[in-house]
């Protein structure tokens, strides 16, 4: 049986809306506004989980997403699955279902459970040494650490939801729907700024909306009434959009913020199909209002992590906002005015308390006074040194502070408890501030990091600008808007304050124990279970930035980036290592601000929608016959096209053989091509490429070498003259657009003298190029109107044609080493030229063929593909390409670095042919080549770049870089395989027609 | 992200740019006449400044235009946009100190 802790009912719960859910498989019922902590607090259960390293029980600690503890896996064993959800945030739907994380087997019987008991092996820095212990001991204990020590389950299955991105573009962004928050979209919004007001939580209002003394007030009305008039308010601006449940993850330069807007996540499952799921908000803001609010700090003590034990302002939201009580025998630890603001709260509630310990000993405020006043005892100057309860806490133990904090006097005083609300101050929010590259400053009286230098149009209001009390907020909110926004007047310009808060803290970053600080467990980081111990050790052992200690003791390092215990972390490091907290600095706080799901990030670009890919003209064809396609850049080029059970090795070989005797079509449309013109034209090209083109005839192509200013092989292709002032180029498939951006770039920045224009072509045109021994027969009955004599139309030229009524332009260019011909043709005639040729193709068996069979032809004839036997450390010397080297021109890309001390070595390595001894074996692309393998080390002569079967020469043929290799022709080297080496003999990289007869045939 | 100001088209995110490394580095008009060190000066030495760089970006995504960037890397903020072949507006770091 479980109890009800429900106290009174809240206007912020539907108490006529039942919502039952499961938690670690048992049904449990809550109301319609409750978060799963609230629903589960109020069922009186606070073991929710277990720690990441000692598996210490856990339980709901705070009422936010600071939350470190209660972190749930939601719907597991579902396409739906979500790890790492913070109970205190996940509002409850019908049908919920959540389990604990980090625990094996289960929450209540934890076996790892037992670290707790080692934990004096398991210091700080243990998965470090670990790592570093001899490999035997990690494979012993993987399975085991495997188990126990992840932070939930990744889902098995598909996303099923539907995420998008949205851009938004704002006057005035205001993070935060708190009293601040609201004042601040009030004001942008009455002024006619274009403002969004964006809150995490799922309502506006932030801890004002559900405050319920009489102790702070606004024009005398309380300050809950007050506000929520003022939000009724602001609901009727047009210039203002406010969404809530929509939590800022990142703050970039150039006020550029991402939100995540969750609009389903707490809809019945069934009620969220077909809808969006999160949409991930892109913000540009001309104006950033910063009004994140602050976050409660807890106490540093042994034993300060068990179950029941909870900051003491989410006990009291729980009481006001959810109506939750969060024990029967409540105790309030604190060293500030917080914890009687709550007492006062939960006294009102109807809810026990039995004692407030207050580390500082003369205090004396209104507040203080008002809970005297209601027989709670206060034990002064006193500090809790303990506490006990195994899954829940039962009782603590406190000890008189010494004057200085420094040790603990007197005797031991128990006092039994169910739940115990710690208060250790506040901090401000300021992760998004310093994400967006704001720095901080520290104010020493009461030890708080607050923005200081903003960069960019941005301001911080409220607590996360440490202004924490009512009069504080509001006395300078009004001026700051004036300036921020450049207005005259606010409607806030004359509020009348009244708030009992006094200011008064006693900071003590460790409080002292009874006991010496290795026998104690005072938890610091409680997601990764890092303790004051863990500090200490990691000091001891040499670490002085704060960004190492973090790292070795992974403080500040789980889901929740440390954002309760960061703070105490830096004092404690100050305080051992005797520097001031402000010299200290502080971690970076790195997006997202709360963790993100995958899905989320990527939005619609999934599935087809993953990336953009390019389709040829004639790409409908290549599917219906049946081809494999294969990725080149963007686009799907045609690999192979198996017929009947043909794999792949046997459709290239049937392809190769077919193009080489009779005839092969290859679709070259990928190609990437540039229209040149203008007057410097032929100028242009004599200083992009390595070989002369100034004397180029016009109706001629020629093949040219780009390379890089370094000497490098980067782009190669045929251009063509098709006038005195007009060429068309062709880049590789791959290199079109960096290509034409490097020629861009030459052209606008070292060469703006010269009359040239760029225009990329590559879309508009088709390319059907057709290869073999009978290409000219298919070809001139497509273009019966041609004359294709070999005197009229020789190799390595171009003419214009006519197909139909459609112009079209005629190369006679080849990289099979084969007569062939290519017919360019605007590009949405391409299909039907494509089909004509193989309907006049048929007599010839003209074969279609992909890059596969493309690769292996060319790499018979010894042509390179840039990229594939070239990584940009080869220059065409190198290649055994000097032929296409100027050595007329004064100057081109590249030249002078071709005589650099470095590329006129005789050992570079240099491609060349290999034949195996064995002609039927085929080496691996990227094996290494070697001469000696029982010299140490081995000396690593090259690599394979290309090899294939070769079905017209009838053995394996390769090509490879090899050191000095253009020296070594004949000579035999060995190539090491993982059971085997296999011989070669280096050869010429032209293994077939070197005279060129075919190509002129 | 941030914002750059084309001088051809206005503000764009960055996202439609691509740099181009450090500016005003003219590429020498008669290579061959330098030696190798003075070409791998050229070819290779680049400065990578934390504070005020001088730099080039192309609008790829927009009009395809080079143009230099004035831009202190330390908080990315951009002190000034030029076209190509103009001089800089500012010619060192303490002109950007305010
Ligand atoms: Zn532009």
């Amino acid at each position: 049986m479980t109890k009800n802790l429900r106290v009174k009912t809240s206007k912020f719960i539907d108490e006529t809306y039942k919502v039952s859910f499961k938690f670690n498989g048992t049904t449990y019922y809550g109301y319609k506004g409750d978060t799963l902590a609230s629903a589960l607090l109020a069922n009186d259960i606070h073991l929710v989980g277990r720690s990441f390293k000692y598996h210490r029980p856990r339980g709901i600690m705070t009422a936010g997403s600071e939350e470190p503890n209660a972190i749930v896996q939601l719907h597991n064993n579902t396409s739906r699955t979500e790890p790492n959800v913070r109970a205190t945030e996940i509002e409850i739907y019908e049908g919920l279902e959540a389990s604990s994380q980090n625990c094996w087997p289960s929450v209540n019987f934890d076996i790892a459970g037992i670290n707790n008991f080692l934990s004096p092996v398991l210091p700080a820095g243990f998965y470090y040494k670990t790592f570093m212990w001899p490999a035997s001991f990690w494979e012993k204990y993987e399975y085991f650490i495997r188990k126990s020590a992840g932070l939930g389950k990744s889902p098995t299955e598909p996303d099923p939801d539907i995420y998008e991105h949205k851009y938004i573009h704002s006057d005035v962004l205001v993070v935060g729907a708190g009293i601040s928050g609201v004042i601040a979209a009030k004001t942008a919004a009455k002024n006619g700024f274009k403002t969004l007001l964006v809150d995490e939580k799922s309502y506006i209002g932030g801890s004002t909306i559900y405050q319920n003394s009489e102790n702070f007030k606004i024009n005398n009305q309380i300050s809950s009434s007050w506000l929520e008039k003022e939000i009724n308010e602001i609901k009727k601006f047009e210039t203002l959009e406010i969404k809530t449940r929509t939590s800022v993850a990142a703050f970039h330069g150039y006020n550029f913020l991402l939100a995540r807007e969750n609009l389903t996540d707490h809809l019945p499952l069934d009620q969220r199909k077909n809808k969006t799921r999160h949409r991930l908000l892109k913000i540009r803001a001309k104006k950033v209002i910063m009004a994140t609010g602050s976050l409660e700090r807890p106490l540093i003590f042994d034993n300060n992590d068990r179950p029941g034990i909870m900051l003491s302002s989410a006990i009291e939201k729980y009481a006001n906002l959810f109506g939750v009580a969060c024990g029967e025998k409540n105790v309030l630890f604190t060293n500030n005015d917080s914890a009687y603001e709550a007492a006062i709260s939960l006294y009102k509630k109807g809810i026990n308390i039995e004692a407030i310990i207050d580390n500082r000993e003369q205090i004396d405020s209104k507040l203080i006074k008002e809970t005297e006043k209601n027989n709670i005892k206060i034990y002064k100057g006193y500090t809790v040194v303990n506490t006990t309860g195994y899954k829940r806490i039962s009782k603590i133990s406190i000890m008189q502070l010494s004057k200085d904090g420094q040790k603990v006097v007197g005797s031991k005083i128990s006092i039994a408890c169910d739940c115990l609300g710690i208060s250790g101050g506040w901090t401000p929010a300021v992760h998004l501030f310093t994400q967006s590259g704001g720095k901080l400053k520290f104010r020493d009286e009461d030890q708080v990091f607050i923005p200081d230098i903003y960069p960019s149009d941005q301001i911080s209001i409220g607590s996360c600008n440490g202004d924490f009390t009512l009069d504080e907020i509001l006395t300078d909110i009004s001026n700051k808007l004036k300036s921020f926004l450049n207005i005259k007047k606010t409607d806030y310009e004359n509020l009348e304050v009244q708030s009992s808060f006094n200011k008064s803290k006693r900071n003590i970053w460790l409080l002292p124990s009874d006991k010496v600080i290795g026998k104690t467990k005072p938890f610091v980081d409680y997601q990764n279970d890092a303790t004051a111990k863990d500090i200490k050790l990691a000091l001891r052992e040499g670490f002085r930035s704060i960004e190492h200690v973090k790292r070795y003791t992974t403080t500040g390092m789980g889901t929740d980036q440390g954002k309760l215990g960061n703070m105490h972390a830096l004092g404690i490091i100050s305080e051992t290592a005797g520097s001031k907290m402000g010299e200290l600095g502080t971690t970076t706080f790195r997006p997202p601000y709360t963790p993100l799901a995958f899905g989320t990030i990527v939005g619609r670009n999934v599935g087809e929608y993953f990336d953009i890919f390019r389709r040829t003209p004639i790409h409908d064809w290549h599917v219906k016959n049946k081809a494999e396609f294969e990725n080149v850049g963007q686009w799907k080029r045609a690999w192979y096209y198996p017929k009947d059970d043909e794999n792949m090795h046997e459709a290239v070989q049937r392809e190769s053989k077919a193009a080489r005797d009779s005839a092969g079509i290859l679709d070259a449309s990928t190609l990437g091509k540039i229209d040149i013109q203008g007057t410097d034209a032929s100028e242009f090209l004599n200083r992009v490429y390595t070989n002369a083109w100034s004397k180029l005839a016009i109706g001629k192509c020629r093949y040219g070498l780009m390379l890089n200013e370094d000497g490098m092989v980067y782009d190669d292709g045929v251009t063509t003259r098709l006038d005195e002032n007009h060429y068309i180029m062709t880049t590789t498939t791959g290199g079109a657009a960096t290509v034409l951006g490097k020629l861009e770039d030459y052209l606008q920045t070292e060469w703006p003298e010269l009359d040239v224009y760029l225009t990329s072509v590559t879309d508009h045109y088709a390319t059907v190029s057709v290869c073999g021994p009978n290409s000219k027969k298919i070809v001139s009955q497509v273009i019966p109107d041609l004359d294709f004599s070999d005197e009229s139309f020789p190799h390595m030229s171009f003419k214009n044609a006519k197909i139909g009524k459609i112009n079209c332009r005629v190369m006679r260019i080849s990289f099979t080493g084969e007569h062939s011909y290519e017919i360019n043709i605007q590009a949405n005639y391409g299909k039907s030229v494509w089909e004509k040729c193989m309907e006049i193709g048929k007599e010839f068996n003209i074969t279609p063929y992909g890059t596969e069979t493309m690769h292996l032809l060319r790499a018979e004839k010894g042509f390179i593909i840039v990229g594939q036997d070239t990584d940009a450390t080869m220059t065409p010397i190198d290649l055994q390409m000097d032929w296409i080297v100027s050595k007329k021109k004064y100057d081109f890309i590249g030249k002078r670095s071709l005589y650099r001390s470095d590329t006129i070595r005789e050992d570079r390595k240099q491609l060349v042919g290999l034949l195996t001894e064995n002609p039927n074996e085929v080496l691996e692309e990227g094996a290494q080549i070697v001469t000696d393998i029982e010299k140490s080390p081995i000396e690593m002569l090259g690599h394979v770049t290309s090899s294939y079967y070769s079905p017209n020469l009838k053995k394996s043929i390769a090509l490879g870089v090899v050191k000095g290799g253009k020296n070594m022709i004949g000579r035999k080297l060995i190539i090491p395989m993982e059971n085997k080496q296999i011989n070669v003999i280096v050869s010429d990289p032209v293994f077939l027609d070197k005279e060129n007869k075919r190509l002129n045939a | 992200m941030f914002i750059i100001n084309c001088p051809y088209c206005g503000e764009r995110e960055q996202s439609e740019f691509k740099a181009g490394g450090e500016a005003h580095i003219d590429r020498p008009k008669q290579p061959t006449e330098l030696s190798d060190d003075q070409w791998a000066e050229y070819l290779f030495m680049r400065k990578n400044i934390k504070g005020i760089q001088f730099e080039r970006w192309v609008h790829t995504h927009g009009c395809r235009k080079w143009f230099n960037v004035v831009r202190d890397t330390s908080n990315d903020n951009i002190k000034a946009v030029y076209k190509m072949g103009e001089k800089p507006p500012i010619n060192n770091d303490k002109e950007f100190k305010s």
